[in-house]
This record gives structure tokens, sequence and C-alpha cells, in this order.
């Protein structure tokens, strides 16, 4: 519908707390409009507009709430290009929630405009059927392998197939992890004993595509929690955490899966739920405000969140059990969002890092930027996605490094497809996989 | 001249025919012209005032710049341009609509100059990241506003911006070598140079601080600083705000010249806290931080008589930052406190007066008085050691009425500040906010030489109009006090709420 400025009548203000597609996001009021969040912002660095800055965004989010605006094309465009990286809630000094605004604000147009009949179909197949049924994830991955190793791929990329696909596809093609033979993906042992004097038992978070992508994360997570004195467990009923469904809109099923891991975990009697994905990490510490309104599980979604903590975060909580053996490398770190913006883990990994002998470690211009990942946000805005990732690439190959750490698998592929099409020589590496390696050099 | 009462409201066909001209000069991704997207650009840093632009534009170069003010020109539309939007007097908003030439994209460092410690810049360029890219070298760009993360040179340069540091190092005037500017016409002109010794009138040091009513800077010639040797950071907790001004008085009187002298009330102190965990103790009435730096001989020395004159003024605790990380987390509190009141209130009204330091006690209570007396909390954080108030009033524009109050409030606070032999603007601007207080400070005579100056730079006062100067009969009116509606919201561009 065409917007005139005369329709724009002062709206009454609505009685009551803020809300969109039923979410608070009374929130937004807490936004004085200072402007300090703006130049930490990927997008408003890239694009220079305000509607697409964090205060632009809480500002637009406020007008809709409130009536002000209608979720019109244009708007829905700026809040879906948000990140939800959450560089801005770092540096806002006023606390302005903004990861909670921005969910509610992507629920309302996965409600109101879901879009066409290609995103649908996309949307259904990542968060409907394979995020939310491992198996079917599994069988994915599998043909995923068979496409790669048959060589079709090679076959597919060379004849520029690749550019025949439809819409974001290409995009997507060219993030395809090298998915790793079967022997690769077979499951964690249920059960990693602690090494030296126990310290506690500690539940895994396999992970819907972590498990079937990154099975080597997994293990490797598994065996530096056993050497510093933690016993490992890895439920086997657990799903997906459902992270990629609350940042994508899709916020009933976020709910059920949020249940359903809260149920999985409770089983295994550990002190404390160890995560190596930075998006799921962040989102598993809010099933607390997730399932607040919930009387049946809000007490239970609050002790679940109190447990959960990132690998580095555990790690750092006492000096790393020797002995060490030197890896001498020169790496520079990368802080994955929902690490350091949306756990506020920043120094942990650096303590990490720090305490590997002959490990060289140099700094990351813009290190807590976004690079692009996103969830699947490299899927659903690969243009914005690319500028980003570029910026990435541009600071790592500026430091010289021989390889990027980094403690979440998105940002691992993006970066690694991101420095392959630069053809330039630099891994990318999970801190575990790092630390591992000094622990089995 | 220019008047805004006869600028008709566009219609749909003319919108395009003038979208399509913009497009002609940047590019259709540099033109905004859909009302939810202009609605972003309503206001600045100060929320009380709002005004809607016919069109965002986002030039890249100063011929771009040119073109567009050109075109402007032509259709007799007013422009103004916008750098972050940080400003707190209402200076960048499009009080008559017409065009907003955001800088957006003009962010580049030209040219750095390290042997004769200069750097070009477009205005677009974010203050603080200046200081980051001659960092590695050893410089850094001495003006720092507490905003210096997000506000940008251009910005800084039309509000002749102060800092913290301004007391020893003064303001961005004094850093300012050369400018290019898009002059209201549209000519593109060099004012000053690359050396401090320019012949010829200071146009330079006449453009610094004219509020984007002169022109649009598009390159900027900065002196760049050799970083000190050494700081020292002085933090002095007083469980009386009364202490704590005697105390900056105490500093100045024994001849310490601290590059840094600032004060922050318990309220404030409250907020900051619950934003970032600082380290300034909440039960405190105020504190003081204070910085020195320089030759790192002396300094020792220097610090323990800073030290000595808080404790002589009554400070329960004084005692210096351990390391750059508790410098950097103390400086982080100071310079988020405007943003951090967002924890205590949905909204707040900066005030900016500045007054001779000795009568710093008396204000201060005064400024707290005024405020209580219309129902409303204040809290101060400003640069003590120069005079520059910043008292924050706190508000909730859903509550009817309190807008209103605070008007109220702070123009007393204005007059007070004139009373006592001070200014009604340290450094945020007069823009729209507080250019009706004008003749509090100046007289008929002054204000119109300030208008024959503004004449002949900007004498069809097309570019930034409504601001600076009283405004009797047009420009957007302070929101909540205005009673009949304004020709632009006749005109369906501005509206309040
Ligand atoms: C939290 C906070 C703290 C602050 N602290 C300080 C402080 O310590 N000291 C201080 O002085 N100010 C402070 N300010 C005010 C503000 O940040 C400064 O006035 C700053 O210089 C504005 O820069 P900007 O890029 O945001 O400009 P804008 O707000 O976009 O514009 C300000 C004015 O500059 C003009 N302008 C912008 N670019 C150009 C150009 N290229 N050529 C000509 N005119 C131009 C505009 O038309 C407008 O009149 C603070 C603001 C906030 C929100
Ligand atoms: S920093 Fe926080 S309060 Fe300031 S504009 Fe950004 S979101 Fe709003
Ligand atoms: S979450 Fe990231 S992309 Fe989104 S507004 Fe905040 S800083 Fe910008």
């Amino acid at each position: 519908m065409a917007h005139t400025i005369e329709e724009r009548a002062p709206a009454p203000a609505p009685a009551g707390p803020l809300s969109l597609h039923g979410l608070s996001v009374e929130g937004v009021n807490q936004c004085v409009h200072c402007g300090l969040c703006l130049a930490s912002c990927p997008t408003f660095a890239e694009l220079g507009t305000e509607m697409d800055s964090p205060r632009g965004r809480i500002f637009l989010i406020k007008s809709l709430a409130e009536g002000r605006v209608a979720l019109t094309e244009g708007t829905a465009r700026h809040l879906s290009l948000c990140l939800d990286c959450r560089a801005c809630e770092t540096v806002c000094p006023a606390g302005v929630p903004y990861g909670r605004l921005i969910e509610a604000a992507k629920a309302a147009i996965e409600r109101e405009r879901p879009g066409g009949p290609g995103r649908r179909a996309f949307r259904w197949l990542n968060f409907g059927l394979l995020l939310g049924h491992p198996r079917l994830l599994a069988l994915a991955a599998a043909s995923l392998r068979l496409y790669q190793a048959s060589g079709l791929q090679s076959l597919v990329r060379a004849s520029g197939l690749v550019r025949l696909l439809p819409g974001t596809l290409p995009a997507w093609e060219a993030l395809l992890p090298a998915m790793p033979a079967a022997a690769g993906r077979v499951p964690l042992p249920p059960l990693h004993p602690a090494e030296g004097a126990r310290r506690a038992r500690v539940a895994l978070l396999a992970g819907c595509v972590q498990s079937v992508v990154f099975g080597a994360h997994n293990r490797a997570t598994a065996r530096v929690l056993a050497k510093n004195g933690y016993e490992v467990v890895v439920p086997a009923s657990q799903g997906c955490c459902g992270a990629l469904n609350a940042h994508g809109g899709d916020h009933a099923r976020a709910l059920e899966m949020a249940r359903r891991t809260i149920a999985a975990f409770e089983g295994a009697r550990a002190e404390a739920v160890v995560v190596n994905t930075s998006g799921c990490g962040a989102h598993m510490k809010a099933y607390g405000h997730l399932l607040g309104g919930d009387p049946a599980w809000a007490a239970r979604a609050r002790r679940f969140a109190a447990s959960v903590r990132d690998v580095a975060e555990l790690l750092a909580q006492a000096p790393l059990r020797g002995p060490l053996a030197p890896v001498p490398m020169t790496v520079t770190y990368h802080d994955p969002c929902h690490v350091v913006h949306g756990q506020k883990i920043r120094d942990e990994p650096r303590r990490l890092l720090a305490q590997i002998p002959e490990l060289t470690v140099v700094d990351l211009a813009e290190s807590d930027w976004c690079c692009g990942s996103a969830g699947l946000y490299n899927l659903t805005e690969p243009e914005m996605a690319g500028r980003l990732l570029r910026r990435k690439v541009g600071h790592v190959l500026a430091t010289g490094a021989e390889a990027v750490v980094t403690a979440n698998p998105g940002c691992i592929l993006q970066i690694q497809q991101g420095l392959a099409a630069h053809g330039a020589p630099v891994r990318v590496l999970h801190i575990v996989e790092i630390l591992d390696r000094a622990y089995h050099a | 001249m220019y008047n805004p009462a006869t600028m008709a409201a566009l219609t749909a066909t003319r919108k395009r025919e003038l979208r399509r001209a913009l497009e002609a000069i940047v590019g259709a991704p540099g033109v905004l012209s859909d009302p939810d997207e202009l609605l972003v650009y309503e206001s600045d840093g100060l929320t009380l005032f709002r005004a809607l632009a016919d069109f965002v534009v986002f030039p890249t170069s100063a011929e771009q710049v040119s073109a567009v003010v050109g075109l402007a020109n032509r259709e007799r539309m007013p422009f103004v341009a916008r750098g972050a939007g940080t400003g707190l007097s209402g200076g960048c908003l499009p009080a008559e609509g017409g065009l907003v030439l955001s800088l957006m994209r003009m962010n580049r460092v030209l040219e750095v100059d390290y042997e004769n410690h200069f750097a070009v810049v477009e205005p677009g360029l974010v203050n603080l990241h200046l200081s980051w890219t001659v960092g590695p070298r050893g410089f850094y760009y001495a003006p720092d506003p507490s905003s210096q993360q997000a506000c940008t040179l251009g910005g800084n340069i039309a509000n002749n911006s102060g800092g913290p540091h301004t007391l020893k190092y003064g303001v961005t005037t004094n850093h300012v070598l050369g400018l290019e500017v898009v002059m209201p016409d549209g000519e593109i002109v060099w004012l000053g140079g690359r050396t401090r010794e320019a012949s010829g009138y200071d146009l330079t040091g006449v453009f610094v601080g004219s509020e984007g009513t002169f022109g649009i800077a598009t390159k900027i010639v900065v002196r760049i600083l050799k970083k000190p040797q050494a700081v020292r950071t002085v933090l002095a907790v007083f469980d009386q705000i009364d202490q704590a001004s005697a105390a900056v008085s105490a500093i100045i009187a024994r001849g310490l010249v601290p590059a840094a002298v600032e004060m922050i009330d318990q309220l404030t102190i409250q907020a900051v806290e619950d934003a970032f965990g600082c380290g300034y103790p909440r039960d405190a009435a105020a504190a003081l931080l204070v910085e020195l730096d320089g030759l790192a001989v002396g300094m020792e020395a220097q610090a323990a008589r800073i030290v000595e004159a808080c404790r002589d003024a009554g400070a329960r605790e004084v005692r210096a930052a351990r390391d750059e990380a508790e410098r950097q987390l103390l400086w982080k509190g100071r310079k988020s406190a405007f943003g951090a009141y967002g924890r205590v209130s949905p909204a707040y009204m900066v005030m900016d007066g500045v007054i001779p330091r000795t009568k710093l006690p008396y204000v201060l209570r005064r400024v707290n008085e005024i405020v209580a007396a219309h129902g409303l909390r204040v809290g101060n954080v400003f640069h003590a050691g120069d005079g520059n108030l910043h008292p924050n009033i706190l508000y909730d524009p859903r509550t009817p009425g309190e807008e209103a109050r605070v008007v109220a409030a702070g123009a007393e606070i204005m007059k007070l500040c004139a009373e006592v032999g001070g200014s009604i603007s340290g450094e945020h601007g007069i823009g729209l906010e507080k250019s009706d207080f004008m003749p509090f400070i100046f007289s008929a005579a002054d204000l119109a030489l300030m208008q024959r100056l503004k004449n002949a730079f900007n004498p069809t006062g097309l570019c930034n109009p409504g601001k600076v100067f009283p405004t009797k009969k047009s420009c957007v009116e302070v929101g909540p006090v205005a009673h009949r509606p304004h020709a632009i919201e006749e005109k369906g561009l501005a509206q309040r709420f």
C-alpha cells in the first residue's frame, strides 16, 4: 500500500506495553536516541543509511508497535537486513535489549510478510524439516557428501552451472562445507570419562548441524574437557536448540524445541551444559526469557539457562591442566557475535590461547564484527553477507596469520569460503581444535 | 530571500521529478524518499524536536554535494547537512523540509602527513576512527567529545565540539587547519590550508562553529598530535557535591593544568554502574575524574598535588587508576553517561551551559532546585574544569505535560547561566533548541552583526534554515510548548506528539 504522509495521523498512545506479534517490545523505550551504537553496526557501516542502524531499527520497531508505520516491504527489508549480531547491545549504555526486539520484529515479518513461494519453501525445508529432524539432516548430509565426493560438485562449479541455480542458491552452494566421510560423522560416544582429578560432570550439546558437519569439533571438545577433569555426557535424546528458528522469526517452533532440549538435558544430571556453537549457547542462555510466560516451564527454563556454558568460558575458569605441547604458529582470533556480544565472552578465549606454548596471537582489526554468516543470513542476504565477508578477509590477510581461530561453525564455514575465494592459504580452526592439538601433539 | 511560508507542499508529480533529478546526481541507491524511511531521520540525539525531510541524499564526493546544492538552489529547496545525528540541539533537522545531505558515505582518511602532523579527511569520518588510523604511528586527534565513537568530524566542525580534554587542548577550532567547503550556492572553495599560518581572513575560524549554516564541509585538514609520554588518571570521591565543586577550584587555584577535570553526580554514577560496572562508588554524592598527561618527568609530583587538593576539599577517597584497563573503564563510564540515563528514564534533555568556575557550587544548587520545582529529576555529568555544565533533565515523553515542564525548567537554567555571567551553549550548539534563548546573552546589535555574517555566506537562507537565530515566525517550534500549527506541520512535513 502506498504510504502518504497525511495517513500518518498522530497515533493515540497505545494502552499497555508495546508489543509486536504478541511479543513485548517495551524495551524500545529504553533507547534514548543517543546514537552511540551507530558506528558499531556492520550494516550501517556498509550502507550509511540510518534505517539500517540499530537506532533506526529500534525506531522502526517502536513506530510499528505504535502503529505509526505499517510493515511495508521497505520496512521489512531494513529489519531483515539486521544480522542479529548484537554488536549494538555491547555498546549501548542504556541497556536496550536489542536481540529480543529484533526477534519480535522478525516474528511479525514472518507472519505478515512470509514472502514468495521460494522463500517459504526454503524456510520450511530448514526450520520445519531439517533442523527439527536430526535423522533427515543426517540423510541430507549423506547426499551432500555424495554430491561432493562424486565430483559432481566440481563439475557444477566448473561448468558455471552454479550460476543458473535460482536465487540465493549459488551462495548456498558455495558455502557447502566439505562433508566429512561417514567415519567422521559417527555420533559421539555417550560418555567420556574425566582424566586425572575429576572436576565435574558436564553435558555436551552435540548440535544439529554441528554434529553432522563438524563432528570433529565435538570430539575435540570432549577430549579437551576430559583432559581438564570434566566427565562429558552426550544425552542421546537431544535435538536442535531452536536458535535458528528464533532468529528467523519462527517463534512457535522455537518454543517447542526449547522444551525438548531442556527435557533431554535434565536427564543427564550434569552440573553444566557445554556448548561449542555460539548461536546455540547464547540462545540457550536466554531460555529463561523465552519460556518466561509458560508457567509449567519457566522455572525449569531458568534453571537450565543458568547452567549453560560456552566451552571457552568453562575452560577459562581455571588454568589449563598441563602438559601442553608447543604449537609453533601465528594465529589471530575472530570473535563470533553470539559469543562476544550474545554472551559477553571476550577475554576467555584469548586467555586460553595465551597458555599454549609457542603460539603467537596477533590482533585482528574489527575482530568482534560479524563475518556475515549470522545463522542463515549468508543464505538469505548473500549480498550484504558477501560485503562483510570481504571486509573480514581483508582484515585477516592484513594480520599475516597462518590461521584464524574462532569458536563457531558458521563463522568457520563463512571465513573459510572467503579465504578460499581469495586463494589465501590461511586455515580456520575452532578453538577446541587448537587446544586439542596442544594436548595431542 | 527565501520565504518558507510560500513553499508549497510537494505534489506527487513534482516529488517524482525531483527524485529523478537527484538520482541523476547520486544514483538511485543514494536517494531516500519513502516516508517510512524519512521518519527515521526526523530527530538527532535530542528527541524533543522532529521534522521530516522530503529527501535524504547520500553524496560520495564534493562534486556531488555541489551538484545537489545547485539543484536545491534552482528548485528553491532548503537543505541541511547531517553527520551521525548525535547532535543535541536539533542542528541537522530539516526544519523547513527539503533535503538532508547525509555525509556518511564520505568517510575516508585521504592523507596523513606524519612529518607535518596533519591529516586530510572526509567529513563523514567518525571522530574516534581518525585516532585509530593514526594510533599505530603514535598519534591521535585531540578533541574527544563523549560521543566520539559515533559522531563525525563534519558535525564536530559545525558545532565546534569540545570534550573532556578541551581543558588543556582546546576545542575543535584549535585543531582545524583548513576546509574544502561547498558554499550555499554550490561553489566549491578552500578555506585555510595545511599550515597554521594562513594569510588573509581566518575564514576557517569563521566556518568552524557555524552549525551547518555557512555551507557544507567536504574535506577537513586537522592537526594530529603525538600521544603524550605519560598519562595519570585520578578518581576522587565525595560525600557532598559542594566539596567536589570546591576541589575543582582548588586544583586550578594551585596552578595545576590537568588535561581533564570531569564531574559526575550520584544519579549518573548509578546509571553508569548499571550500564558497564565501571568502578564508580554508587553511594558517592559526586566523583571527579582528573587526568594529567604530558612528560613523565614531574608527573608523579603533580598527581600528588591533585590528590592533596581533593583531600583538602574533603574527598573521602582519592585513588589513581592502576592500569590502562582501569583508566579506560573509568572513561567509558564517563563517556557513556548520557546514554546510560536510558537505564533510569525513557528520555532526557541535555542542557549545555557555561559558567565561571567559581560559581559552580551556587549554580549546581540552583539547578537542582529549579528542576525539583518542576517535579522532575536531574543528573549532572560535565566538564567541570572549564565550567561547562550538562544538567540532564530526565522525563517520560508519554506523560502528558512533562515535555512542557522540561522546556520550562531548561529555559530557567539557561537564564541562570546567563545571569552569573556565563553562556547558554558550551559545545552542543544553538541549533533549534536554543535559538530563542540567544537574546539572553546577545544584544540586538550583536545578533544583527551575526546575521550580516550569515548573509555573506548564505544569502538565500536555504542552507540549514531556522537555526541559531531567534525565530518568531518560522521554523520548527519547540514541540511541547507550541500551540499553533507550524507551516511545516500544515504541509505534513512534521508533527507533534
Ligand atoms: C552521548 C553524547 C555525548 C556527547 N558529548 C559531547 C561532548 O562531550 N562534547 C560535544 O561538544 N558534543 C557532545 N555531544 C554532541 C554531538 O555529539 C556533537 O555535537 C557532534 O559534533 C555532532 O556530530 P554529528 O556527526 O552527530 O553531527 P550531526 O548531529 O549530524 O550534525 C550536527 C550539526 O553539524 C552540521 N553538519 C554535519 N556535517 C556537516 C558538514 N560536513 N558540513 C557542515 N555542517 C555539517 C549539521 O547540519 C548540524 O548542524 C554528545 C552527544 C551525545 C549523544
Ligand atoms: S546506543 Fe542504545 S540508547 Fe543509544 S541510540 Fe543506540 S540503542 Fe539507543
Ligand atoms: S544486531 Fe548487528 S546488524 Fe543488527 S542493528 Fe545491531 S549491530 Fe546492527
